[in-house]
Parts: structure tokens; C-alpha cells; sequence
């Protein structure tokens, strides 16, 4: 219910002309056309990475609650019966657990892929991920890592973030904020099922720890055409996803498809909007909004999460430094109200499609 | 201390009762025999690290009666919840209760209302045992203002402050730490009572449970882990879940006590004891070796990780309601007929607090933004945008 109105199952509408930036993991390809597609949802796609991670590398694992049978959400369906107990098992409920064993595992040499099951028991974990799993190379001159040989090390932590609509406090946080604040790790979000298998595949095979979310909502209500084979996408390269010219606006994951609706109404109005999709939010592509903020001189950001210390904070701050004179209106934030995720509030408290139009008009004429 | 509640049940129900009074002269009075009757329980104790209470439990026809009416109406209850939440009416999540309430009402049974139970998100029952009233759970569950929570908890933050249910947690294992904080408190405050801080199997595994075991057991707090062992953490197995899935053992210097779960009489008999121990000796650990029938939560069919006949075998032969029916019907305290009517009763009003709970509207829009903060002192929440909606918290 309420008055999240997703329609978003196409959000492929193919890269338009994508900036290129700086890439800091190698890509094989940029899963645009090649090879065969087929129109899948969100937690395939999710699925058909996990399983090609484990198969090129053996020394891949895959554990969390609940995931041998193939998870609460499928994401990891069949990993278990192809590649044994021995690299696909459960874990007693204990997240702070969970972490520190897949850094012990990533220091080892091996790519840990831990699932935590719903972002907002993350918590838990929170010490193992900044005072463990972000600080190990710095502390250790490089010594030690969450990945210590040369090839291809690392420790993913997967969580699906995000309102679906009744999950109440504890089954729709949006938890980004709190590690964007430590250097040392990344944060992936994608916003579609292709834009997923890639980002998490290069998340998998970066060196460094990421903390990938996964947005609840779209696991099966996104649907598109993601090809088959192996590819991966840059990390911390934004990507523009609709081009405009009158306000550019900068959201992640399921918020995208939300802005896009309030984009198309934007431009019954005559506002031309460019929409970006950050992608990483750690480290973030600072460059590509930048340019487009030059472009048009005014930004709007949205996100899910409350709006006092969001990311969105992050953003609107580095924007203004690099932007101050050509922005013509100030920083637009829409999004979450400062209070617990409510329970039957929700419809109230999201950033919805209405908020966001009010606020690019506002933004626009003033 | 049975008679309060005898009392409390009957007004409970006269109060849901009173626009359709007609119903009360039809109901059958419970019975108020004192005379004491020896029930053994089902199964001898098995402890660790301490004596064993005896099987044998005094009780009385009042107490036979009261246990029967107020588990088949938990029993009612939920079943009725599970069809609200497939009717929609109740949204998110919603996690049963039926199966295990020999547990609530055992414990309830033992204690007074100063001591202070706190639980995870399976809370239905255990908010109704202390004292909570259906129009209460309902409204709650449908998020009316009528709830507990004034509509803003749902299904896993039922609480009761004035008789000491301290709720109703989502982050599981998170509650036994606060349990030891008020096992604490009461310490300090000479209250003569305990705390039953509850948890389940799956939980067991939460780092932060021997923290709070080992701070209770060091500064002698009257705290009582309770786990409710229903055998299935969500959807996993104890034994694939737990090196050593005998909970009442893993207390290692804290002794623990493993209970028949569906047999209220030992639910009892064990709390009344481990009460006992713990304003003694300190902590103590109950594991309640239950069951749960439907599945982990509303979205859990509950059959992919069990199988039906595990599931029919236990109803057929432990289960807690039953087991009471057969109690009272041996002891020649009623007839069957006499039972079926109190059910029927119960069904009535169940369904009676279902209708108002269905009137009830839903909390006013404003209280988004009460009880963020201490009333007057969190200074402001914004709107949106930021600019437009500033609303000074109340």
C-alpha cells in the first residue's frame, strides 16, 4: 500500500552516452549487448553472479542465515547442490559472527562473501566492519588484509536494505549512511538487475571490503534483460541515466525509479531533468555530478534513509564546495523524515514521487 | 494470587461483553475449588549445576480451569490473527505464538506481576498472560489507536509497563542484556522480584547473551534466562544452528534447568523454583522444550524445513491444551460439553474484540513525530525537503 507507485520494471533504458571517468576495478565488458540476454528479476540476477563468482574462483565462499537453502529471498538458490556445504553454508544467528569470520577468511587469501539478512541487523557487525574489516590494511602497513595474496583477495558483505512497503522498523532501514563514514571499505548500490550481477561481481573481486545493499523492494518487482555471461561494472563510477538540462538529481537503488517517475512529470512541466545514478557511494563518483551540476546548475539528492546525516549530506556539502558559484538555487535533500521507520506511517515518511516534483519545482523557479 | 486473576479474566471479558449482556447469563461460572489436586508433570527435570524440583505440583480445580480457559483463548487468538493477516487487515510481519503458550501461562502462573518479563517478537500470548486485554492485541496487530502501542509498534512491540512486560524486541538476543539490566535494577531496589528475560534457539547463538550471562552471574543479579526452545531458528534446525543444542547446559557456571515446555504444570513448577534460585544465588537458565505450529512468521509456511507428520504428531501428543482438557476431564471437574461451551465463549469474545478492534481508527497523522524524543526536548524533525515542513517535535 501506500503511495510508492513502482512501475520501475524497466530501468534499463540502455547507458546513455556514460561519462568515463576514473575506474578502480577492471572491467570485462560493460554487460551492454554482448552475448545472450534474458529478462530476469532482481534476485536472479543476483543469483546468476554469485554462482559465477564461485565458479571462477575456487576459492569463493558464500555464508550467512539461511542461505543454503537458497535464502529468504532466493539470492542464493542453488549455490548449495552446485558447489557443496563446504563453500555454501548457514551460520547460527550471529552477524557480529558472521563479519569477523569472513575477515578471517578474506585475510586467508579466500573471497568471503557473507549475507547479512536484512540490513538492519547489520548492527551487530557494525565494530567487526569499521574497527576490523576497514582499518587491517592501514594498521598493518599492508601486510594483512581482507585479502592478503596478490590474486584475488576480498571480504563482500550483502544485505537487502530498504522499505517494501510494510516491514516497519526492523525490515526496512536504509543503513548506508553509517559506512560511508569509514574510510577503508566501500558501499555498492545498485538500482536494477543488470546494473546488480556486474556491480556485485566487481564488488566480489575488488581488494578492498565492500558493503553491497541490495534493494528489497525491486528483488522481484525489477525486471530486465541481463546477459548471461561474465561482466563486470566499474565501481565508483556514476552513471547518468537520463540526460537533461534544468536540474540534475543524484539518488541509488530503489529511489532511482521514484525520481524517474517525478522526472517524467517534471518535463510535462517543461523542466528537463538529468538523473544520475551514483552507484558507489564510497567512494563516490564526485566527478561526474560535478559536471553535470555545472551543467545545470542545480541539484536535488533523495535517498530513503532519515534526512539529517544521510548521505545526501555528503553530497550537497561536496557540491557546494566545488560548485558554489554556478549553483542557482540551493542544495535540494527529499528525503526520509527524521524518525524511526515508522510502522503503519510509512506511506507518510517516504521521500515519494509528489515530494520530490514539489521540490524540483521549487529548486527550478527559485 | 489466583483469585486476582480469575478476577481479572472475568472482568476482562465482562468489559468486552458489556454492550451484548445478554451472553453473560449464558455463561458457565469457572469453577472456584480450592482443594489441592497432585498433577505429576510429564517428564522428571534434567538440570545442570543444580537440584532438581519434584515433579509433583500442587494445584486446584480454580487452577486446572483458569489454565484451560486462558491457553485455548491465546490458542484463539492467534488462529483468529492468522486469518487477519491473510484477510490483510494485519500487515508486516506476524509471528505465532500457538503451540507454545504453555509457557506464558505457566510462567504467569508462578510469578507476581513485580516481576518482569521481557521477550523477543513472539509476544502475543506473553502480553496477554500479563494482564494485556484482546482489544489491546488486535488493535495493535492492526495498528489502530486502540493498541497497546497506540498503533505505532505492530505484531513485535507489544508492551505493558504497569504490569512489568517490558515487550516485544525485533533484534533478537538484543532483550536479554536490557533483561539483566532490569534483573539489576531490581536488585538494587530490594524488590523481592525477578526478571524472566526470554529468548529462543536461534537467538541462543547471540554473542551478547553471554555477555549478559556472565555480568549477571558475576554481580549475583536475580535474572532468568528463559529459552524457548522450539527447535527451529526460523527455518534452520537446532542441531545445524548450535555445537551443543542443550541451552539449559550452556550457562557453564550458571546452572540450568530443561522443562517440558508444553506441560504447564512443570512451566510452573520450574519457575516457581528457578524464582527461588535466582533472588538466592543469581542467574539461572530454563530451557522450554516446546513447539511452535505455525511457522516462523506469517510469510513461513512452515513445512519446506519439517514435515507435516512432525507437526500433527506433536499436536496429537503434547499438545498444551490438550493436555489440560484431559486433566480436567480425568479429575471429573466438567464435561466435555462444559469445555466445549468455554471455548465456544472464548471464540465469542475473540470475535467481539476483532469487531471493535475493526472500528478503531488508525493513529492521527501527527504522531509520526511524537515520541521521538522526551516530550519538549528534541527540538525539531524537518519535512521532505527540509525547507518547506519543519514540525518542532512535541
Amino acid at each position: 500500500m501506500g503511495l510508492r507507485n513502482i512501475i520501475g520494471k524497466r530501468l534499463g533504458l540502455g547507458l546513455v552516452r556514460r561519462r568515463k571517468p576514473f575506474s578502480t576495478a577492471t572491467c570485462d565488458g560493460d554487460g551492454n549487448g554482448n552475448g545472450n540476454a534474458k529478462s530476469i528479476n532482481l534476485y536472479s540476477a543476483i543469483n546468476q553472479a554469485l554462482h559465477i563468482a564461485l565458479e571462477t574462483d575456487n576459492r569463493a565462499f558464500v555464508f550467512g542465515e539461511d542461505v543454503s537453502f537458497g535464502g529468504v529471498f532466493r539470492c542464493t538458490t542453488g549455490l548449495s547442490d552446485r558447489f557443496g556445504k563446504a563453500r555454501v553454508f548457514n551460520t547460527p544467528l550471529c552477524e557480529q559472527g558472521i563479519v569477523g569470520f569472513g575477515i578471517g577468511l578474506a585475510a586467508m587469501g579466500n573471497r568471503a562473501i557473507a549475507e547479512i539478512q536484512f540490513a538492519d541487523y547489520i548492527y551487530p557487525a557494525f565494530d567487526q566492519i569499521v574497527n576490523e574489516a576497514a582499518k587491517f590494511r592501514y594498521r598493518s602497513g599492508n601486510q594483512f588484509n581482507c585479502g592478503v595474496s596478490n590474486k584475488f583477495p576480498g571480504l563482500t558483505i550483502r544485505a537487502p536494505y530498504g522499505a517494501v512497503g510494510h516491514g516497519g522498523h526492523y525490515h526496512s532501514q536504509s543503513p548506508e549512511a553509517f559506512f560511508c563514514h569509514v574510510p577503508g571499505i566501500k558501499v555498492v548500490i545498485p538500482r536494477s538487475p543488470r546494473q546488480a550481477k556486474g556491480l556485485l561481481l566487481s564488488c566480489i573481486r575488488d581488494p578492498n571490503p565492500v558493503v553491497f545493499f541490495e534493494p528489497k523492494w525491486l528483488y522481484r518487482l525489477a525486471v530486465e534483460e541481463v546477459p548471461e555471461h561474465d561482466y563486470m561494472l566499474p565501481l565508483s563510477e556514476a552513471e547518468v541515466i537520463r540526460q537533461g538540462s534544468d536540474i540534475t538529481l543524484v539518488g541509488w537503488g530503489a529511489q532511482l525509479s521514484v525520481m524517474e517517475q517525478a522526472c517524467n512529470e517534471a518535463e510535462k512541466d517543461g523542466i528537463s531533468c538529468e538523473l544520475i545514478d551514483l552507484k558507489t557511494l564510497l567512494p563516490w563518483d564526485k566527478e561526474t555530478v560535478e559536471a553535470s551540476v555545472r551543467k545545470t546548475g542545480r541539484v536535488l539528492i533523495s535517498h530513503e534513509a532519515p534526512v539529517t546525516g544521510g548521505f545526501g549530506a555528503e553530497i550537497s556539502a561536496s557540491i557546494v564546495e566545488r560548485c558554489f558559484l554556478r549553483l542557482e538555487a540551493p542544495v535540494a535533500r527529499v528525503c526520509g523524515l527524521d524518525t524511526p521507520f515508522p510502522l503503519v506511517f510509512e506511506p507518510f515518511y517516504m521521500p515519494t514521487k509528489n515530494k520530490i516534483l514539489d521540490a524540483i519545482k521549487a529548486t527550478v523557479n527559485y | 494470587m489466583a483469585l486476582s486473576r480469575l478476577a481479572s479474566s472475568s472482568s476482562r471479558s465482562a468489559d468486552l461483553l458489556k454492550p451484548l449482556c445478554s451472553a453473560i447469563s449464558l455463561r458457565r461460572p469457572i469453577s472456584t475449588d480450592t482443594t489441592p489436586i497432585t498433577v505429576e508433570t510429564s517428564v522428571p527435570f534434567t538440570s545442570h549445576q543444580c537440584d532438581t524440583p519434584s515433579r509433583s505440583v500442587q494445584t486446584n480445580a480454580k487452577e486446572l480451569f483458569t489454565f484451560f480457559r486462558d491457553m485455548a483463548l491465546m490458542r484463539r487468538m492467534e488462529i483468529a490473527a492468522d486469518s487477519l493477516y491473510k484477510a490483510k487487515l494485519i500487515r508486516g510481519f506476524c509471528h505465532l505464538y500457538d503451540g507454545q503458550e504453555a509457557v506464558a501461562v505457566g510462567m504467569e502462573a508462578a510469578i507476581t506481576k513485580k516481576d518482569c518479563i521481557i521477550t523477543a517478537y513472539r509476544d502475543h500470548c506473553t502480553f496477554v498472560s500479563r494482564g494485556g486485554t484482546l482489544l489491546e492485541v488486535f488493535a495493535e496487530l492492526m495498528g489502530r489507536q486502540a493498541g497497546c502501542s497506540r498503533g505505532k509498534g505492530g505484531s513485535m512491540h507489544f508492551y505493558k509497563k504497569d504490569s512489568n512486560f517490558y515487550g516485544g524486541h525485533g533484534i533478537v538476543g538484543a532483550q536479554v542484556p536490557l533483561g539483566c539490566g532490569l534483573a539489576f535494577a531490581q536488585k538494587y531496589s530490594k524488590d523481592e522480584a525477578v526478571t524472566f528475560a526470554l529468548y529462543g534457539d536461534g537467538a541462543a547463538n547471540q554473542g551478547q547473551l553471554f555477555e549478559a550471562l556472565n555480568i549477571s552471574a558475576l554481580w549475583d543479579l536475580p535474572a532468568i534466562l528463559v529459552c524457548e526452545n522450539n527447535h527451529y531458528g526460523m527455518g534452520t534446525a537446532e542441531w545445524r544452528a548450535a555445537k551443543s543444542p542443550a541451552y539449559y547446559k550452556r550457562g557453564d557456571y550458571a546452572p540450568g534447568l530443561k522443562v517440558d515446555g508444553m506441560d504447564a504444570f512443570a512451566v510452573k513448577q520450574a519457575c516457581t523454583f528457578a524464582k527461588e534460585h535466582a533472588l538466592k544465588n543469581g542467574p539461572i537458565i530454563l530451557e522450554m522444550d516446546t513447539y511452535r505450529y505455525h511457522g516462523h512468521s506469517m510469510s513461513d509456511p512452515g513445512s519446506t524445513y519439517r514435515t507435516r507428520d512432525e507437526i500433527t504428531g506433536v499436536r496429537q501428543e503434547r499438545d498444551p491444551v490438550e493436555r489440560i482438557r484431559k486433566l480436567i476431564l480425568s479429575h471429573d471437574l466438567a464435561t466435555e460439553k462444559e469445555l466445549k461451551d468455554i471455548e465456544k465463549e472464548i471464540r465469542k469474545e475473540v470475535d467481539d474484540a476483532i469487531a471493535q478492534a475493526k472500528e478503531n481508527p488508525l493513529p492521527e497523522s501527527s504522531e509520526l513525530f511524537t515520541n521521538v524524543y522526551a516530550k519538549g526536548l528534541g527540538v525539531e524533525s524537518f519535512g521532505a525537503d527540509r525547507k518547506e515542513v519543519r514540525a518542532i517535535l512535541p
